[in-house]
């Protein structure tokens, strides 16, 4: 099983736009896949035509009262699941930290009082245990992240082989990789791999022409691959399905493709 | 109701008003959910508006004599374009509609109303090439698959052969919800059993499956299509229907005499009763035979030959034939056993030849490949001569004689003074009236025959006499098949039982001498024709050898199984039996 999560601090990069139709793709090709819509907001579940709800809430699949396979529900597509987003799970740092700690894990808590403060501890890695059952079930696993630095986002870090990153094309997006890649060296054992690309790309503007091909061609981390902003990727939350499902010929759809071939090639 | 994975079936036999039944079930489902056709999806076209569907052919082998479906298995073949599969299953997991091919959208699992990855406990799935599906196969040529493995001590030496055959056109429709988000398949698959060029309806089949997470939504349609009239819960699968059509029954075909008899009835009419079941199963392997499809089609319908001589002589005086008659038909029965002989002594070399090879300790299995060569052009050679025969006027003429006169005997036409009166009747006693009295009467004469001929067998006595004996019980051996369902049956197992034993003892000292005599006479053959080699002549000798010790190991086993048959307890054991017979 190979668990993708898309990642960035910033909201509003095209991170579900991303997960959906990545997960969408490999499904396509044969994968059998999940994705955890893990943004209380919904916007996954939503595209997918999913109720944004989690029997027990947040807390039930967390303190692993309910397996995490009961939450799982069937999309419209073959191959491919959704674990729904609930808006319980706005508290997930909370919970995160909770269940750990109930697991007499309380060496989470660092000196400084703030959840997860001890970078890998316990309560980093509780999401990856959650997952771990998946494995016969899944070849795939994606992740889509809330936008935020929280002790959710490191245990998607912790849990995922691969961190998709969506980059807007600014300067201070190369800040932001600068500081997700320092971060992710500090982690102790395994680390995940970095995978940024550049999205909602306006190739009528110079300034995003300049720094998507400088940066990929100055960082490995950085795909080729590049989404261009098309209002057609807007419309999937009109559509509720992955553009390239509903728009397969588009210029979007046919970007998404080579971004998952260059992604899964990796 | 929950229909389960069968889901539903239209009623009846109308083929519109199957489908009255299914546009009301898309009504009853349109009621509570949106329902769309599953779009046929392609690259190039977009969305589509058509109702996917595909057709999936289905071709179901068993061995002639049913012994897949009797271990509770189901063989499909499944040919594809993308590549053509044998699907072996339990049976009360296979024959679920088969999913529609191409389709897109959907857990192809859900879709096809069952998990083909799921495979069950005793369930395999091999690739094939270059099968024909309107053939028989033998095992060989699945070697090396994980069907051709779990079935291989199963079925062979028997072919794998056609029974039926299916196309299943099935239409997919989704259920949505107010989200316009699918919360189940409901499937409609309208198959057509081919026969040849001929494609004849069966009743449609309509299942719901479920999407992962809507199991509500799920049982909720299901219970819509229950309340829908004219459709009932699939109690059978596809390939049931699809034999009703063909006017056949699972099972239909067994080398048990089983034949349909009661104690009350008149002997002869029993006697043609039995009669006719040996004649239909001899008739059933003529084709098989013919056709070359393998090798049991010809010892089924060998042993038939034999029973139906063994019948003549137990009981052939109290049928209403006349002395004439009675000669005639034994002697046409002995001549159809002897011209059968011939390809199946040769069968038995070359089933045998495998392990023969293999148990060689001195020479080396390649040796023997010209001795099997020669083996395999003799039997082309007997077999020619055994189709000309079965083609004959003279045997088609003699079933189809027999067949009439069993008729006509079975319905009484003999008239019950032939059973009062009957002409050479053993030990000068009457067969009496009813069947009851023929069967105890006539296997205890039997019983003595071989209880005193095996008490007169000694340590000097010449194999002859052996062979006698293998003969009086084989005579007894039918007589207790001929009237088993007179006997109680856990009390005939235990005298069959040791009866077998016995016979088996004396049929491994028989066939061990006939087939040390035979290969020394095929070595002379094959010298003649200069086709020994010195190394394939001193393997034959080695197979002689082993031979002879397992004759000689059989005669020293003798003893222990005469008197376990025989002795005492036995007597008592047949006695009981037959007074059983008698009384009840």
């Amino acid at each position: 099983m190979r668990t993708y999560a898309t990642y960035n601090i910033k909201g509003g990069v095209g991170k579900t736009t991303t997960a959906v139709n990545l997960a969408y793709l490999a499904a396509e090709s044969g994968l059998r896949t999940v994705l955890w819509d893990l943004d209380p907001q919904g916007a996954a579940s939503f595209m997918f035509r999913v109720k944004p709800r989690v029997k027990g809430g947040g807390r039930a699949i967390i303190s692993g009262k309910r397996p995490l396979d009961d939450a799982i529900k069937g999309t419209d597509f073959d191959n491919l699941d959704l674990i729904p987003a609930d808006f319980t799970y706005r508290n997930m740092d909370l919970l995160l930290d909770s269940a750990a700690g109930g697991q007499g894990a309380g060496a989470g808590h660092g000196g400084d009082g703030k959840p997860g403060s001890a970078p890998g501890g316990k309560p980093a890695r509780k999401l990856g245990r959650l997952l771990a059952p998946l494995a016969t079930e899944y070849d795939v696993v994606f992740l889509d992240c809330p936008p935020s630095v929280s002790l959710v986002s490191e245990n998607v870090l912790h849990a995922a082989d691969v961190i998709v990153v969506p980059l807007i094309p600014t300067t201070l997006s190369v800040r932001t990789l600068e500081q997700l890649s320092d971060f992710v060296d500090e982690f102790k054992g395994r680390k995940p791999e970095l995978v940024a690309f550049f999205s909602m790309v306006d190739r009528r503007k110079k300034l995003h022409r300049e720094i998507a091909e400088k940066l990929s061609a100055e960082r490995v981390e950085v795909a080729s691959t590049a989404i261009p902003a098309l209002s057609v990727i807007e419309t999937m939350s009109v559509e509720r399905a992955p553009v390239t499902v509903f728009a397969p010929a588009s210029a979007a759809a046919k970007a998404y493709r080579a971004l998952w071939a260059e992604i899964s090639a990796r | 109701m929950n229909s389960g994975p069968a889901g539903f079936t239209a009623d009846g036999i109308d083929p519109p008003a199957w489908e009255e039944a299914a546009a009301a079930a898309l009504d009853a489902l349109a009621a509570e959910f949106s329902v769309t056709a599953e779009r046929r999806v392609s690259a190039a076209a977009g969305r589509g508006t058509d109702p996917a569907s595909a057709d999936q052919r289905t071709t179901w082998l068993d061995t002639f004599d049913w012994r897949l479906y009797k271990a509770g298995l189901t063989l499909e073949y499944l040919p594809g374009r993308g590549g053509s599969e044998l699907r072996l299953a339990d049976r009360a997991s296979a024959g679920r509609p088969p999913g529609p091919a191409g389709v897109t959208g959907g857990d192809a699992a859900a879709v096809a109303g069952s998990a083909p990855e799921r495979a069950p406990d005793r369930g395999a799935v091999q690739p094939v090439t270059g099968w024909q599906a309107s053939r028989p196969h033998l095992l060989a040529e699945l070697a090396g698959g994980p069907v051709g493995a779990r079935l291989a001590r199963l079925v062979a030496p028997r072919a794998l052969v056609p029974v039926a055959t299916t196309t299943v056109t099935t239409t997919v429709y989704r259920l949505l919800n107010a989200d316009s988000k699918t919360v189940a398949r409901f499937m409609i698959s309208r198959p057509r059993l081919v026969s040849g060029r001929h494609a004849t309806p069966l009743p449609p089949r309509l299942v719901i499956a479920g999407v992962r997470g809507y199991p509500a939504q799920e049982r909720r349609a299901d219970r819509l299509l229950a309340a829908v009239p004219g459709l009932s819960p699939a109690a059978e699968p596809l390939f049931a229907d699809a034999l009703r059509a063909l006017g056949r029954r699972p099972a239909d075909y067994s080398n048990k005499v089983d034949a349909a008899i009661t104690r009350a009835m008149p002997a002869a009419r029993a006697g043609a009763v039995i009669l006719l079941r040996l004649l239909d199963t001899i008739d059933a392997n003529v084709p098989g035979v013919l056709a070359d499809i393998d090798t049991e089609f010809l010892h089924d319908l060998r042993v038939g030959v034999r029973r139906t001589r063994s019948a003549l002589k137990l009981f052939g005086d109290v049928l209403g034939l006349t002395r004439k008659e009675l000669a005639f038909f034994a002697a046409e029965f002995k001549w159809v056993g002897d011209l059968t002989t011939p390809t199946r002594d040769l069968d038995v070399h070359l089933l045998d030849f495998e392990e023969t090879a293999r148990g060689l300790a001195a020479a080396k299995p390649d040796d023997l490949e010209p001795f099997r060569a020669f083996l395999e052009q003799r039997r082309r050679k007997e077999f020619r001569a055994l189709a000309r025969g079965l083609r004959t006027a003279r045997f088609t003429g003699l079933t189809a004689d027999w067949r009439k006169k069993l008729v006509a005997l079975q319905a009484g036409g003999a008239g019950p003074a032939a059973v009062s009166a009957p002409r050479s009747v053993p030990s000068g006693r009457s067969a009496g009236g009813s069947a009851g009295m023929l069967a105890a009467e006539r296997t205890r004469v039997a019983f003595a025959k071989v209880a005193r001929r095996g008490a007169a067998i000694t340590t000097d006595s010449p194999a002859e006499s052996l062979h006698d004996l293998r003969k009086r019980a084989k005579e007894l051996r039918y007589a207790l098949e001929f009237f088993a369902p007179l006997h109680d049956s856990a009390e005939s197992a235990k005298v069959v039982g040791d009866l077998k034993r016995l016979q088996d003892c004396l049929g491994e000292f028989q066939d061990t001498e006939i087939q040390i005599a035979e290969i020394r006479a095929l070595a002379a053959a094959m010298l003649a024709a200069g086709e020994a080699p010195a190394v394939t002549l001193l393997a034959m000798g080695e197979i002689t050898a082993g031979l002879a010790a397992r004759q000689r190991a059989a005669r020293a086993d003798f003893e222990r199984r005469f008197a376990a048959f025989a002795g005492i307890d036995g007597q008592r054991r047949v006695s009981a039996l037959l007074r059983g017979g008698v009384s009840r």
